[in-house]
């Protein structure tokens, strides 16, 4: 087939979808690295026009990535779920635009289709909307998911704690908890990036954080971010694992750099599951992805980073993840090359992760070989909260100083709050009024104040000792 | 759920499990916020000097209201800047070529015309210039003793020229010292270089063992970090998974020189001895960190 159509008295042709697809994206440093990326801005528009009139149900028909050598795509067409496509089945990639911004089309017609959309129709269709238009869709999706405590609930906005150090000392670890707690922080789940990749340290990092959280009875859950294969050793020693940690990618290929497949991802779904640690839900899994490591791992199939990255949220849907987390700034200038391409990416796989039914939070992250800085992360984290997203990623003063890239703060946490009213995961909630950390008006109290209450508590402990 | 909840009844404040609080914790309700200013907590004020200390990490910055206060925001810029200005600072390569004097050096160029392309394609600076693979052949026909030696060393801009400038030459004295009874090739100075082009220039001197000495990518702390590469039998094409890494090298708590050089001396003698280099060599007792992210985790420009 040939993919071809007038566009501005010009004729544009398309050798494949794949280039209509890649074409269509936005421009980005990772597309033209990987040579796929439109040779002009002309172009770029015209290959949204083709796209524009393809069928939704040609991205059955025509596999990306080949359906027998990839299992990333058999998950996908196998598990399509056509009784929930029919309403869309005979519209257009440009009539699914159009029928996601009818006000009309609410959060349960949303929900409703989620199980008969694929990857590559919702990256699709994302090409042919701008920003605005990622927002105002992404704002009907809610998608709740729980562990200890409710994530994704309206007027809700959760943070991860990301207490890392260089060295896993589990005292500096413990001191950047208790700071990122007295601001409200954490509720998402507390989750160390270990430095060393070492089982037993992992392990020793989970009890510590395991123990903190009893003792204070934090309804949050914990996380070391370590190979799933740790996770799974781990579990099999008696460790107190809340929730399994992987990085995924849309292909097959892509995985087994990761050093995974969907089997090793099933037996660590299951091993969690079996420790039934959940106490107001059962979604035990927490994903990572980024535009750009299909890419890296060069098993993008000529693909666009975009469409990629879609399809690592079929391998996320699979098993009912509790947080999936787009690390969008993490990976470099050569994939996002400045804050205009990242926030443009982070809006676009906010939208696709939440079409596609997954609890999506993001990373709003730089590098310092990136062209941003932390007033690209300030409209990102505006821009995503307004969008609904279920939770940001937090660090102390902004500095990851393990994995030398800057985040969102906790103070930055306090800002959203305080400009847009959003509130922590209810049950979480309910415990920083107990601890006395929140002010009658709802915002955190500063700590000349409340948190006396709770660095008290943690001195006492010996914790923070 | 579908709409919004009110804290869940199980779990208000009151029906914390008292056992779960700690005795030292002061009920809310008994003492007014406003009876806690910092000052007059002394002992918090202790403990977060306790805390402070344990970790490089920016804790316990204050608050002006719901932000940071100006002088937290001012010195983040700062880290920020001197980390951009080490990307972005031009390498000096004659400079460098002085400073090793009278070690004999060849200086050349990546496929990589300036910085912003340098940093958008990875794979030009992958590979060499047509006049950097040209100069390259010339100096092997113009000494073809230097081909074909043991150990060939690159040092390249990568992704901090600062680190390189104020620490590659010391670290390349410290190098040869620790591979004394090998045969060197001349230094190649390398401007606009990922580690791979190592391969490249490997290949042309024939070494049978390339070291690439590069500048990582700055964190808001240390803006100079180097990291030294090796690779046997190198030729462009060579995976990432072939090479031996050595990283955060530099003055302020990373690995000394000296020792960065030692755990190579011994890396290269065991590459040539053994014929190979990466996943299947290792050095007793030096666990590289992987941390656990999405992909590009690694700060070397790979």
């Amino acid at each position: 087939m040939v993919y071809a159509g007038n566009f501005g008295g010009e004729r544009h042709r398309f050798d494949t979808l794949a280039a209509v697809l890649a074409c269509a994206s936005p421009a980005r440093s990772g597309d033209s690295l990987a040579g796929l990326a439109a040779h002009s801005a002309a172009q770029r528009v015209a290959a949204r026009a083709v796209l524009a009139d393809l069928p939704l149900r040609h991205f059955l028909d025509v596999a990306l990535v080949p359906y027998e050598t990839d299992e990333v795509t058999r998950l996908i067409i196998d598990g399509h779920d056509a009784a929930a496509f029919a309403l869309l089945a005979a519209m257009t990639v440009g009539d699914f635009r159009d029928w996601l911004l009818l006000p009309e089309t609410g959060s349960a017609a949303l929900a409703a289709v989620a199980p008969g959309l694929t990857p590559e129709m919702v990256a699709a269709v994302s090409k042919l909307m701008r920003n605005q238009d990622l927002i105002v869709v992404a704002q009907k999706v809610r998608v709740v998911t729980a562990f200890r405590n409710t994530i994704g609930l309206p007027g809700r906005l959760s943070t991860r704690l990301q207490p890392n150090h260089p060295a896993d000392d589990p005292r500096g670890i413990a001191a950047a908890v208790l700071d990122g707690l007295i601001h409200g922080v954490g509720d998402a789940v507390i989750g160390i990036n270990p430095a060393s990749d070492s089982v037993p340290g992992a392990q020793a990092l989970l009890t510590m954080l395991d123990d903190l959280r009893e003792r204070y009875a934090i309804p949050t859950q914990t996380c070391v971010l370590t190979h799933v294969t740790n996770a799974i050793d781990i579990i099999a020693r008696g460790g107190p694992v809340d929730l399994v940690f992987q990085s995924v990618a849309g292909s097959e290929a892509a995985n087994r750099g990761f050093g995974i497949d969907l089997a090793l991802l099933r037996e660590a779904h299951d091993a969690a599951l079996g420790l039934g640690r959940g106490t107001v839900g059962q979604n035990v899994m927490y994903f990572e992805t980024g535009q750009g490591a299909a890419l890296s791992a060069n098993a993008h199939h000529g693909v666009d980073q975009q469409t990629m990255e879609a399809r690592a949220y079929a391998v996320a849907r699979a098993f009912d993840p509790l947080l999936v987390n787009t690390v969008v700034g993490f990976i470099g200038p050569e994939y996002l090359y400045d804050g205009k391409e990242i926030i443009r990416a982070a809006l676009e796989d906010h939208f696709c992760g939440k079409l596609l039914g997954l609890p999506m939070g993001c990373d709003a992250c730089y590098t310092n070989h990136a062209e941003a800085d932390q007033d690209d992360m300030d409209t990102l984290m505006t821009v995503l909260t307004v969008a609904g997203c279920n939770f940001l990623i937090c660090v102390p003063g902004n500095d990851d100083v393990m994995l030398s890239y800057q985040s969102l703060s906790y103070h930055d946490a306090l800002a959203l709050r305080a400009m847009f009213g959003t509130r922590a995961a209810p049950e979480f909630e309910a415990w920083l009024a107990a601890m006395d950390l929140i002010a009658p008006d709802g915002s955190i109290r500063a700590l000349a104040a409340g948190p006396a209450t709770l660095v008290r508590a943690l001195a006492g402990s010996g914790v923070a000792a | 759920m579908s709409e919004d909840a009110a804290p869940p009844a199980a779990l208000p404040p009151a029906a914390l499990p008292p056992a779960a609080l700690p005795p030292a914790a002061v009920p809310p309700e008994a003492v007014p916020p406003e009876a806690l200013p910092p000052e007059a907590l002394p002992a918090d004020a202790a403990l977060w000097e306790r805390l402070r200390a344990a970790t490089p990490a920016r804790i316990a910055l204050g608050r002006v209201g719901h932000t940071l206060p100006l002088d937290a925001v001012l010195t983040f810029q700062l880290d920020h800047a001197r980390a951009r200005d080490a990307v972005h600072a031009p390498f000096d390569a004659a400079a460098l070529a002085a400073e090793l004097a009278p070690l004999a050096t060849i200086t050349l160029d990546s496929a990589a015309p300036d910085r912003t392309t340098y940093l958008r394609r990875p794979d030009l600076g992958r590979r060499l210039s047509d006049a950097g693979a040209a100069l390259l052949k010339q100096a092997v026909q113009a000494d073809p003793a230097i081909a074909g030696r043991d150990v060939a060393i690159v040092i390249g801009d990568g992704l901090s020229a600062t680190g390189v400038q104020a620490g590659a030459a010391a670290l390349v004295h410290a190098i040869l010292a620790e591979l004394r009874g090998l045969t060197v090739a001349p230094v190649v100075i390398a401007t606009g270089a990922r580690v791979a082009l190592g391969d490249a220039i490997g290949a042309g001197l024939r070494a049978r063992v390339v070291i690439v000495v590069i500048g990582e990518r700055p964190g808001l702390s240390v803006a100079d970090s180097l990291g030294v590469y090796l690779t046997f039998g190198p030729r462009p094409g060579r995976a990432d998974s072939e090479r031996n890494c050595i990283s955060n090298i530099h003055a302020r708590g990373g690995l000394a020189p000296a020792a960065a050089a030692a755990i190579l001396g011994r890396l290269v003698r065991d590459a040539l001895r053994l014929g190979l280099s990466g996943v299947e060599l290792k050095d007793v007792g030096e666990a590289l960190p992987a941390p656990e992210r999405p992909a590009a985790e690694q700060k070397d420009p790979r």
